[in-house]
């Protein structure tokens, strides 16, 4: 009984909380997120997005979102929920809502949609995401400078192709610095439960990692490393409240651009089905201050930020040696192809540990 | 040795807040009540326990209101599914959902601060001592605290009069009733107690495990307590044991990562699920016969006038 009893409670969870006014003629926008606003990572930064797109819009639209949405099939109900209440242009911003909502935007064809950090698209159904693999690269320079022990520790979410990529800049460019330099890499398995994260963090520090990287979303990994008297690095969100003399940098989510732009195009009627995967030089992200280090290793980052910028420098450039000690097939000229980055499922060399699943 | 000392700190501190949430509910079980609102009560004592020690600046404090907030929500509990006599289960899962959305209200306007966490123990010469001086003399009140609870709730149960009483009431309530005992009013003390602990479990979070409040930061520890109580067969004994054990596999698969073990961090995340499982099928196969779940356990009692 308990078991239908666990599943019953999952299934009233789901109904999440709803947010919204009415007016008549402005342009209704929603957003599904999947945390709650105040999860300080992920969600928070969309909602910083949807802030900064009524700031600017606010006369012309509107905006609803439903928080707490759980990825998978329940996620449709949510995104039908939102259409029935009148939004033409829905955000789905988590990577299990893809296929819900291709699913949706099949059955509702004179509604928009975009997914945040998926792949598949459709007439009108858009994706978009960030190229964060340009700031864990310049992370990993800064990593190899602080780092006393030469152990860097990582804490992981799930091994998808966006967190493996996230790894192998990471060590590409520590390896630039120290071409010794070790990775513990832990997965988690959750984007989200502080207890675990920053138990995650502990068996790291114990382990010998001295400088600490994550890609989970709270900042309990940050307070570890900051009580242990270790560097971080923040994700998503600046963190450096949680780490005063911790936190080395952190990449900023920085959607109210992108936001604002496909509003503008939907309130223009030249919105279109798009691929959009932005980097630095479009504003996606952008880096935390550098804090924390000394002025050589600020200067360095700074000079990799600039120079990634403006196109100079690509972290995934040929050759790229995978772990079995071969070269990676070169697909897009002088570095990986897109495609190869964004499906990428190996480790490069220098990485002592087995990708699950591989 | 450092580093065995470091697991067995870690895995400590991982298992208190299930060991203190688990203890409540046993309590609660016992008197014959089922309250799934564990998870619900946890996280609404999160959110008070960090506002408590965030507007005062002291953990002790942030504790009691901890306390406080998860007895108020299991009052909430008793008057629904005992004075009126409601569904147990659909009243649990109820309270969960409540204090969930209750909680994200009542942290709104805190989430973003920091606060000191609470203090370890440190006794010149004992805490210094190699492999077990923190482990035994380096750890915050709480640890201590769940300890002693486990060990009086196992007094309390099974050498007490009261504790008889309330056993009585949860494996027959209409003959506790009939010798003259006030079986709804035991029942609510009991699941009030449970309440409290659930509170101070989740309290236990942002006061001394991660020093903030987030929405959500329980993350299903609320269920974990309850499965615990079925795995320890409703006895205190076996409780301690399954709340370190579950902590144990939690704690050292990470470091089994780190160290590179092959195995994949999927199957080993779900470890403490599956020694959970295992332990159980053990236990229930060596039964001498005969279930040992309290017999009127979720079952409704209201008293003939």
């Amino acid at each position: 009984m308990r078991k239908s009893v666990l599943a019953l409670a999952a299934g009233l969870l789901l109904a999440g909380s709803v947010s919204a006014a009415s007016a008549a003629d402005k342009l209704k926008v929603g957003f599904i997120y999947l945390g709650p606003i105040g999860d300080l990572g992920w969600t928070y930064q969309h909602d910083l997005g949807r802030q900064a797109l009524v700031k600017e819009l606010g006369d012309k639209i509107e905006t609803t979102y439903l928080e707490n949405v759980p990825e998978g099939p329940d996620a449709e109900r949510a995104i039908e929920q939102l259409v029935r209440a009148g939004n033409k242009l829905i955000f789905t911003t988590s990577f299990g809502y893809m296929d819900p909502t291709l699913k949706v935007a099949k059955k509702y064809p004179n509604v928009h949609f975009e997914h945040s950090t998926g792949y598949k698209r459709d007439k009108n159904m858009s994706t978009y995401s960030a190229k964060w693999y340009q700031g864990r690269y310049i992370q990993g320079l800064i990593a190899a400078k602080m780092s006393k022990s030469g152990v860097l520790g990582y804490i992981g979410s799930f091994p998808i192709p966006e967190v493996v990529s996230g790894i192998n800049a990471t060590i590409l460019a520590a390896q630039t610095i120290n071409p010794n330099i070790k990775v513990k890499i832990i997965w988690a398995n959750t984007w989200f439960d502080p207890g675990k994260e920053a138990d995650a963090a502990k068996a790291l520090i114990d382990q010998g990692a001295d400088v600490i990287m994550q890609h989970t979303d709270s900042p309990a990994a940050m307070q570890i490393a900051s009580e242990r008297g270790k560097f971080a690095f923040g994700q998503d969100s600046e963190m450096i409240k949680f780490g005063p003399k911790t936190q080395l940098t952190s990449i900023l989510d920085t959607w109210g651009p992108y936001y604002i732009e496909r509003v503008k195009a939907e309130l223009a009627g030249t919105w279109k089905s798009e691929d959009t995967w932005g980097g630095l030089d479009s504003h996606m992200f952008a880096m935390a201050p550098y804090t924390n280090m000394p002025d050589d290793v600020k200067k360095l980052a700074e000079d990799a930020q600039a120079a990634i910028t403006a196109g100079k420098l690509h972290p995934f450039k040929c050759p790229v040696i995978g772990q079995d000690g071969k070269e990676v097939e070169c697909k897009g000229g002088a570095n990986l192809a897109d495609g190869q980055i964004l499906g990428m499922n190996f480790y490069v060399k220098g990485i002592d540990d087995k990708l699950p699943g591989k | 040795m450092e580093l065995i000392e470091a697991i067995i700190l870690a895995v400590l501190a991982a298992s208190t807040p299930l060991l203190i949430a688990a203890t409540g509910e046993l309590v609660t079980e016992r008197s014959g009540v089922l309250n799934l609102g564990v998870e619900g009560m946890m996280i609404v004592g999160a959110a008070c326990g960090f506002g408590g020690a965030w507007l005062t600046g002291s953990i002790f404090i942030g504790a009691l209101f901890g306390i406080v907030a998860g007895a108020l929500m299991s009052l909430v509990f008793a008057l629904m599914a005992l004075g009126l006599a409601v569904n147990q289960v659909a009243t649990g899962l109820a309270l969960t959902i409540l204090g969930i959305g209750l909680s994200g209200l009542i942290g709104a306007g805190f989430v973003g601060e920091r606060i000191t966490p609470a203090v370890h123990l440190y006794i010149p010469g004992l805490t210094d001592m190699p492999l077990i001086g923190r482990v035994l003399f380096g750890e915050d009140a709480f640890v201590y605290f769940s300890i002693a609870l486990i060990m009086s709730v196992w007094w309390f149960l099974y050498r007490t009069r009261a504790g008889l009483i309330l056993r009585a009431c949860g494996d027959n309530h209409v003959s506790a009733h009939a010798l003259g005992y006030p079986v709804l009013r035991i029942r609510t003390l009991a699941v009030m107690f449970g309440g409290a602990c659930a509170g101070l479990a989740g309290a236990y979070l942002p006061l001394a495990y991660t020093p903030f409040f987030i929405p959500g930061m329980t993350a299903g520890r609320g269920w974990i307590a309850l499965a615990l109580v079925v795995f320890s067969s409703w006895r205190p004994g076996r409780l301690v044991v399954g709340a370190y054990l579950f902590g144990a596999v939690t704690i050292l698969q990470l470091h089994a990562q780190g160290w590179g073990v092959g195995i994949p961090s999927q199957f080993m995340s779900a470890l403490p699920y599956l020694a959970t499982v295992i332990v159980l099928v053990l236990l229930s196969r060596a039964r001498t016969g005969g279930s040992t779940a309290p017999a009127a356990l979720g079952t409704v009692f209201v008293p003939d006038r």
